[in-house]
Order: C-alpha cells, then structure tokens, then sequence
C-alpha cells in the first residue's frame, strides 16, 4: 500500500483546502449582512468548491490502489493521532459528489427557505466541511472528530428547518441514534489500534493510521469484535435493516435540503469499504452470510414498506433502505464485480436520491404535500418537472440507460457468481423497485387532475429546471458512460478484493 | 469481412435528432410530421448502405462505450439485423403519413408526444437490431418498452391506462425477472455477453444450467408474446391504429422474435439447442401458442382482437421455424419477420380506415362494407391472403419454406401443426372477408334523425384521406411484390440460414 503526497502530486494540500474552504466561508457569511449577498457569497463558494473537487477528480491516477494527495502532520504522537488526509479509488468521488449536493441544496434553498437563511447556509457549509473530512480522512480517530461533527449542524438543520410538526423530536431521535453507533465506532477504533500494535508485523507502536492498519490486521477474535462494532455504527448511519427506524422520521420532519445530504451521501455503505473490509477482512469474509442475510431482508422489507407508502418523502425513505440492502449484498459477494457494483450503486444514489427529492421539494412548495391522496394529474400542469422525476425515478428502479442500470447488473453479476440462490433472490427483490416507484408515479402524476392547487400550479422555473438537469444529464450519461466512474475503483476494488481472499488471511495463519 | 463503421451508429442517432426536431417544431405543423419522415427516409437510406457489407456474411461495428470492464455498449450490423432494421424503417416512414392521415395535423401536445415517441421508439428499434451483445441488446429492449409506454396510452382514457399498466408491467417484470437473470447466468457461465454466429457456450457447461437458461430468456423475451407471456398484447389493444400497427408490424413483436432468433442461433447456437432438446421443446410451446391464439381468434368479434390473437399466432410461425433448426425453416422464419410485417401493418392500416369511415370496430358491423370502402378492403383482402399463406402473396413463399424446413428435418408433428393452423386462420379472415366482400349492408337509423325510430337506410361511407389511404396501398404493393419476387430479399436472409 503506496501513498503520494499531495506535494509531488499537485504542488499544494488540496483536501485540506477542500476540507478547510467550507469552513472559512461559513465564518465569512457571519458578517454578511444583506440576504442577497449573503447567498451569492455562499453559492459561490460552494461552486469554487465543487470547481476544486473536480480539479482532484481530473488529477487523480485513475486505476491504481495507491492513497493519493496525502498530507500528515503528527498530532497526538503518544496516542498514535496524526492529521492524515488522502483519498483513493475508493473515496475520491464522494468529494465531488459532496459539493454538487451542497450546490444543488443551496439553489434549491433560494425559494424555499425563507426563515434565517443566513444560519441556513452556514450549517450546509459546515455539513460540507465535516463531510468531505470524512471521505478523507485515513487516520481513524481524525475520522470519528469530523463524523462526531457532522452531527451539529445535521441536528441544527432538523430542528430549526424541518417542515413537520415533530421536528424537534425527530432532530433529537437522529442524534441520540448516530451517538449510540459513535459509542461502538469509538470502542471498535480503539480495539484495532490495540490489536494491531499486539499483532505480528507491527513495530510495537500504537497508531490509528489507516494504511498501517491495514498492514497487520489483528487476530481473528479481535477482528469478529470489532466487526460487529463497526457493523453496528455504520448500518445505523446508512440505515440498513434492522436500524433504520430514524429515517423516515427525518426525512419528513426535516428539510429537503437534509434530506439531500443524508441519503444522497450513503456514509454508513461508505464506512463498511473504507474500514471494515481493509481492516477486518478475516471477519468480514466469515461473516459475510450475515451481511448478505441482513441484505436481502432489508431490500425486500424496504421496497415492500415503499409499495404501500403514499408520501413521496416516506417512499424515498424505504427506498433508501431498499437500495442499501442491495449495496450490503454487493459487497457480501466478496468479489470484483459486487464491490464496483455497490460503490457504483451508491454513486448512483446520490445522483437520484437527489433528483427525487429536488421533485418532492418542487411539487411540496408547490403543493403543500407529496402525499398521492393531494396529488394525480401533474404531468398535464408540469411536464418539465414531471420529466425530471421520471428520469430520476427510472434511475432509482435501475432501467438501462440510466446510472442505476450498471450498479445494480455488477451486483447481481456479483451475487450470481458467488451464490446462484444469492442472485436468484437479489433478482426477485428488484422487480419489487419497480412496483414501488411506478404505482406512486403514476397515481401522483397520470390521472385526472384531482385537487384544485395542482390545478393552479406552476412548472418549474428557470433555475429550478437548470438544477433538476444538471442531475438528470449525469444519471443519463453515467447510463452510457459508467466506465468514468468505474475506471476511478477498479484499482482500490482489486485490492481490497484480494485482501478479502481467504486464501491469504490471518485466521489461516494463527 | 468484418468492418469498423460509423452507419449502425447514425441509423440510431437519425430518429433522435428526428425526435428533437419534432419537439422543436412543435407549433409548426406540419413540418412537425416531416420531420420524422425526413429521419425516416436517412434511416431508410443509412440501412440501405449497409446491405452491401452483409450480404456475403460481412459485419460493421461500432463501440459506442465501453460499459462495464465485462461488456461494451456496441453495435454491429449483420445481415439478420440490416434485415429487421430495413423492414422497420420502412415501415416507420409509411406510419408516419398514415397516422397524419389519422390523427390530422393539429399542433397540440399529445401529438408531439406521440411523433417524437415514434421517433425514439425506431431509434430503441434499431439498437436492438444492430446490438453486438447482450448488454446492449437489454439496454435498447428495455428503452423499447419504456419509450412505447406513452403510446400505448396515447388516448388518455382510464381504459388505455389500465392497458398501458399492464403492457408495462408484462414487458418490465419478465425483463427484470427472466431476461436479466438469463443474462448474467450467461456470463456467469460463458464468460462473454458477445454475440456469436454459432454460439458462445463451451462443451463442459451443464445442461440443466443451459436449459434452465434457454426457458429464462424465452420467458424473459416478453415481447415475443409466447404463451404464457402474451396477454399484454391484447391489452395494448386499446392503443390507437397507427401505434397498434407500430407495435405490431415495426417494432415491439418483430424486436421479441429479432431477440429470440438470436439467442437461438448467436448465444447458444442451432447445434446446442438440437443437442439439448431445446428445439422440440420450443416446437411444443410455440405450437400451443399457434393453436391456442388461432381457436381464440376464431370466437371474437372485435377486428382488433382477431389481429391481436392472429399476431400472436404469427410471431410463434417465426419462432417455430427458426426451432426447426434446419436451413429451410430459419429461411421461413426470417422472411415471415419481413413479410409478416407488410400484411399485418395492412390489415391494421385498413382497420384505422375503416373505423375513420364508418366508426366501426367489429366483424358482425362489416356486412357489405366493401362496397363502401372497395380500396380498403382490398388492401385487407390481400393482408389476409397473405397471413393465411396463398400465392402471390410473400406470406406464402414464408409458409413455403416453412413446410419446407419441417420436412427437412422430418418434424411431421410441426407440419401438421402448421397445416391446420393454416386452415384456422382461413377460417378467422375468411369470416370477415365474407362478412365485408359477399353480405349485403347493413341498414341504419338515419344518423341525426334525433329518434331511433326513424326511417331505415344504407348509411353514405367514403373512403378516408389520401394520406391514410396511400400508406396502404404502398404497404399492400409490397406484401404482392415480396411474394412474386422474393428473390434479392431472399439473397440477404440466405446469410442468415446458413
């Protein structure tokens, strides 16, 4: 496992820059004072950081498994700390895909949030900056201090935004869950650090460094223990079946802009490649079964859930634990084709979770609800928006020509390859996407115009219909074109793949 | 010879731009409609310069993408694809004028949708006729489904989206269900999604596998409308004439038996599937198929229902043929496509006249209907002739060599079925062409007289436009000339057969 410096790669330590931007600007728009300025400065930013992000996509050496841009400084050297950034084929996409989330939120904000925007716009930018420190961080405990921060303006943002009348307990709920996994992801960190410097190979030295971690995985009992640790904390992030029950209350209680940001960035599928598989390998491949079991019930409990939801928010919710089943079985198939299929799947996500959720926030500002019961009859009084949501809707129930086409054939590509009942059932669980998101569609948008506000509303005004394309162009073009991002994992796949071969782990060692 | 070329490419890219145009002059009608011809008539002309560079077993390719490390997004242009390409073009050209005709040419929004959905449903058409392997076949069979849903339930009524929901859940549910499934086995198994003159399959594969996946792909070819797989099809019944005749002549049905001729002969090979006993096993399904639609179609009365259910039965001859796993029957199956097409897109074309002149939509209303209307029902007259398989029509010369395989490979039971369902279909087309051609007709309550009680007359019917008309009588010529002179189509499906 290589790293290259930021330095010899790029000449300047552009994730910190990228980590750091969002932060600064959010401390600037404190002395902002007109509403007008104060969301041209914050849009700007979030463009010049999306504009960076993408500047690391183009120089990144697509295809290799080296961390690349690393920057360490030490920090705690007794505790084993350092400040240690990097990304790989594995991270580095998250950070575009960070900041054009943050972009689209911020221009969809423009119309609907009109209370404090100000605050608003800093707690995005804060969001932004604990999340790209996140997706880049390589030293563990440096990991836990940006996850732990996430959690203040995500809370701020449910509880001071949030459209629904329990927002207050929804906010607290969120919290209370994400500090309950932070409890076992730091008692699982801590155990690896210990382990490892126990096990053969390391200098005796205690360090949280990923890479060095990833060298000396410990014993296999340590390694089960830290397992189900970190399984805990991160399928309760992602929500995965059965620790979801926090999300459907978020996502309708809270803003569209959060929700955007909390199921477009699956951080919890993010955590199980970064650390779970490279440093619990032995563990992940024995148990692995669980993880495919846990799988399949959640994409099937998810979609059944979605097929009798009648609130677009709550469907997208369901959907959203539906989706990451699939992904838990894509990497439970302990092959190249699996684990692609599910970093492409959760790429994939963040593009028409967004796209959904831009047309539920459209058709709520418009409406006053995405309940089907208000709603039938859109397309004949917005075609474009209506447009917008069907590419986004075939997105989510993975038909060719969209980007949840190769996802989802790579997973069950995966699945039929290692188990043929594994992909026989992960192919029964699909169809069932489609059930869900095609009875909503067409009882919100065919039919007969039901409701007197439909009647009157609107389409989609210039800026709107600019954001919702932006998305709805990139899930067509990563439809045809999967091989952009596809080139970027297939370095860091093959290696953790082979890291993942019981031929070559600990346990047939001790 | 194999060649790298960019016309397989612009044959799918001409609908598109098609497509864009007609969105573009949407309140300029009608050059709306003009543009869909135009591209039709590029397309016609893209396919056409292909003809050369197959017709000695020569290929042109094209890499569009490379899709996944496992798969590319290609296209390829062989003979049988030129051949699906060239008739569905053609086709498209002629329904394009005929649904102005149709529909007229006013400048609302659900006729734009309708032309630039005809416009992309060609460009989803074409793909699957030039895909170079599994991959892009799925991709461009499942944009066929999804870009013809609009058209399907083009009317708008809560009876034409009841069918449109069940023609897309047939066509995506077994796609999802059966098809991909079969799909990704194939790789898992053959290690390639390529399309392979003669097959992709080693000899060590196991044959329950390889069956179960041959069964998987003909459930999954939905739009091949094999029983038990074939109801969305009288359910897309409620779409209006000029989709039906797309659906059933242009497009949809001839992609489904397009995509079940090449699993047999490019993914698994006429050898394998002898080998197996997967010939037999088709020659039993399509035969229940060709039986059971026939004796359906011989108890209904609507005229789009007999079409319906004679479609079905059809496609299955196709299907048949090409599992006779002989020369002859794949010759058979290859040209019926073609000829299949022509007289079933007439016999749909005069229906829509028909229902434009009199508004009328079942057999027991047609009694001496032709003397009202004698160009429509000639032009109906021949599409029989020409499905039951009489000369001079090219349903006959498809039926000739149709028998002509079964004998080939001595498979009476196949022949039987082919002669009697012969005479099932005579009878069916028969009872309307007495109905319409012999009976005298029918008289009326003197239509706005106010009272049911008026006096009684033969109602005044005039043939409909030009522009309806015209497309017929282009299509009727074909379906007579392919079957007195077969022979150059016959040169290029020869490729095919071998």
């Amino acid at each position: 496992m290589n790293e290259i410096k930021a330095i010899d790669q790029i000449g300047f330590p552009i994730l910190s820059t990228l980590v750091l931007l969002p932060g600064v600007i959010m401390i600037l728009l404190g002395f902002i004072r007109t509403e007008r300025a104060l969301r041209r400065v914050a849009l700007a930013g979030a463009v010049v950081v999306l504009g960076l992000s993408l500047v690391l996509t183009v120089q990144f050496q697509q295809g290799s498994s080296d961390f690349q841009f690393g920057e360490q400084v030490p920090w705690v050297e007794s505790m084993g700390m350092s400040y240690h950034l990097a990304v790989d084929g594995v991270s580095v996409l998250f950070v575009p895909l960070t900041a054009l989330l943050v972009v689209v939120v911020m221009l969809t904000s423009w119309a609907s949030v009109r209370h404090q925007p100000k605050a608003y716009l800093m707690a995005v930018l804060g969001f932004e900056c604990a999340a790209i420190g996140v997706f880049t961080s390589v030293d563990l405990i440096l990991f836990f201090v940006f996850w732990e921060l996430m959690l203040i303006p995500t809370y701020v943002l449910i509880r001071v935004w949030g459209g629904g009348a329990r927002r207050d307990r929804a906010a607290l709920r969120y919290v209370l869950s994400m500090l309950l996994g932070s409890a076992a992801l730091l008692i699982g960190f801590v155990l690896l650090g210990v382990g490892s410097r126990s096990a053969s190979g390391s200098g005796g030295e205690l360090s949280f460094d990923l890479l060095v971690l990833m060298e000396s995985p410990p014993a296999l009992g340590t390694q089960t223990a830290v397992f189900f640790l970190l399984v805990f904390a991160f399928a309760l992030k992602a929500p995965m079946f059965p620790f979801h029950a926090w999300l459907p209350a978020t996502l309708v209680e809270g803003p569209v802009g959060m929700g955007v940001l909390l199921i477009g960035l699956k951080m919890g599928v993010f955590g199980f490649l970064r650390f779970v598989l490279p440093l619990v390998p032995d563990a992940f491949s024995t148990w692995s079964w669980l993880i495919a079991v846990l799988g399949v019930v959640g994409v099937l409990y998810g979609a059944l859930i979605a097929l009798v939801q009648t609130d677009l928010r709550r469907l997208l919710a369901f959907a959203s634990i539906s989706h990451v089943g699939l992904a838990m079985l894509g990497l439970s198939s302990l092959n190249a084709s699996g684990l692609q299929g599910a970093v492409f799947l959760i790429v994939n996500l963040g593009l028409v979770s967004t796209g959904m959720l831009l047309a539920a926030g459209f058709i709520h500002e418009r409406v006053g609800s995405t309940d089907i019961a208000a709603l039938g009859g859109l397309a004949q009084r917005a075609p474009t928006l209506t447009t917008f949501a069907l590419i986004a809707a075939f997105g989510a129930l993975a038909v060719p020509g969209t980007s949840g086409f190769p996802g989802e054939f790579l997973i069950l590509l995966g699945a039929f390859s290692a188990n043929v009942w594994l992909g026989t059932i992960a192919v029964t669980t699909v169809i069932l996407a489609a059930a869900y998101v095609l009875v909503y569609f067409e009882r919100a948008f065919h039919g007969r115009i039901r409701s007197t506000t439909v009647d009157a509303m609107s389409d989609l005004r210039l800026r709107e219909a600019l954001t919702a394309g932006v998305v709805s162009v990139m899930i067509v073009a990563l439809g045809f074109f999967p091989s952009v991002i596809l080139d970027y994992t297939s370095g860091s796949v093959d290696d953790l793949v082979s890291r993942l071969d019981p031929s070559t782990t600990a346990a047939t060692k001790d | 010879m194999d060649v790298t070329g960019i016309a397989p490419l612009l044959a799918l890219l001409a609908p598109v731009l098609g497509a864009a145009g007609v969105v573009l002059l949407r309140n300029h009608t009608p050059a709306r409609e003009l543009c869909g011809v135009v591209a039709g008539i590029v397309q016609v002309g893209v396919v056409a310069t292909l003809i050369p560079a197959v017709r000695d077993g020569g290929t042109v390719s094209f890499t569009l993408s490379t899709f996944l490390p496992q798969a590319s997004i290609s296209l390829r242009a062989d003979a049988l694809g030129v051949v699906l390409a060239g008739t569905a073009a053609v086709l498209w050209v002629l329904t394009t004028f005929y649904a102005m005709g149709y529909f007229g040419t006013a400048p609302v929004p659900e006729l734009t949708r309708f032309h630039a959905c005809l416009c992309l449903t060609m460009s989803a058409t074409v793909g699957v006729a030039f895909s170079a392997n599994l991959i892009t076949l799925y991709l461009f069979y499942e944009a066929l489904t999804v870009i013809t849903y609009p058209l399907v339930t083009h009317a708008g009524t809560p009876e034409a989206i009841r069918g449109g929901r069940r023609y897309l859940a047939y066509q995506l549910g077994a796609a999802i269900v059966f098809l991909l499934p079969a799909i990704v086995l194939t790789y898992v198994e053959a290690g390639t999604f390529d399309f392979v003159p003669g097959g992709i399959f080693s000899a060590g594969s196991s044959g329950v596998l390889l069956v179960t996946i041959y069964l998987l792909f003909l459930l999954g070819i939905a739009k091949s409308a094999l029983m038990p797989v074939h109801s969305w099809l009288p359910a897309a019944m409620v779409a209006p004439v000029p989709v039906s005749a797309l659906l059933h002549a242009v497009a949809v049905v001839n992609v489904g038996v397009f995509c079940v001729l090449r699993v047999v002969l490019d993914v698994f090979g006429s050898d394998l599937v002898g080998d197996l006993g997967l010939g037999v096993l088709t020659l039993v399904l399509t035969s229940v198929t060709i039986l059971v639609s026939s004796l359906y179609a011989l108890r209904l009365d609507s005229l789009k229902g007999i079409l319906a259910y004679s479609t079905i039965g059809q496609l299955s001859y196709m299907m048949l043929g090409v599992a006779l796993l002989s020369p002859g029957g794949r010759t058979g199956a290859v040209l019926h496509l073609v000829g299949h097409s022509f007289s079933k897109i007439t016999l749909f074309f005069a229906v829509g006249s028909i229902y434009l002149a009199t508004h009328r939509t079942l057999v027991s209303e047609l009694r001496g209907i032709g003397r009202q209307l004698p160009w429509t029902m000639v032009a109906f007259a021949i599409g029989a002739i020409s499905i039951i398989g009489l000369p001079p029509t090219v349903g006959f010369v498809a039926k000739y060599f149709l028998f002509l395989g079964a004998i080939e490979n001595g498979q009476w039971a196949a022949l039987a079925v082919l002669s009697v369902s012969t005479v099932l279909s005579a009878g069916y087309y028969l009872r309307i062409l007495r109905s319409a051609l012999v009976d005298a007709p029918a008289t009326m309550p003197v239509a706005g007289s106010g009272d049911a009680s008026g006096h009684m007359r033969v109602p005044t019917v005039r043939e409909p436009g030009a522009l309806v008309l015209a497309p017929m009588l282009v299509t009727t010529a074909f379906t007579l000339l392919l079957g007195v002179a077969p022979g150059w189509l016959l040169g290029l499906i020869g490729v095919v057969s071998r």
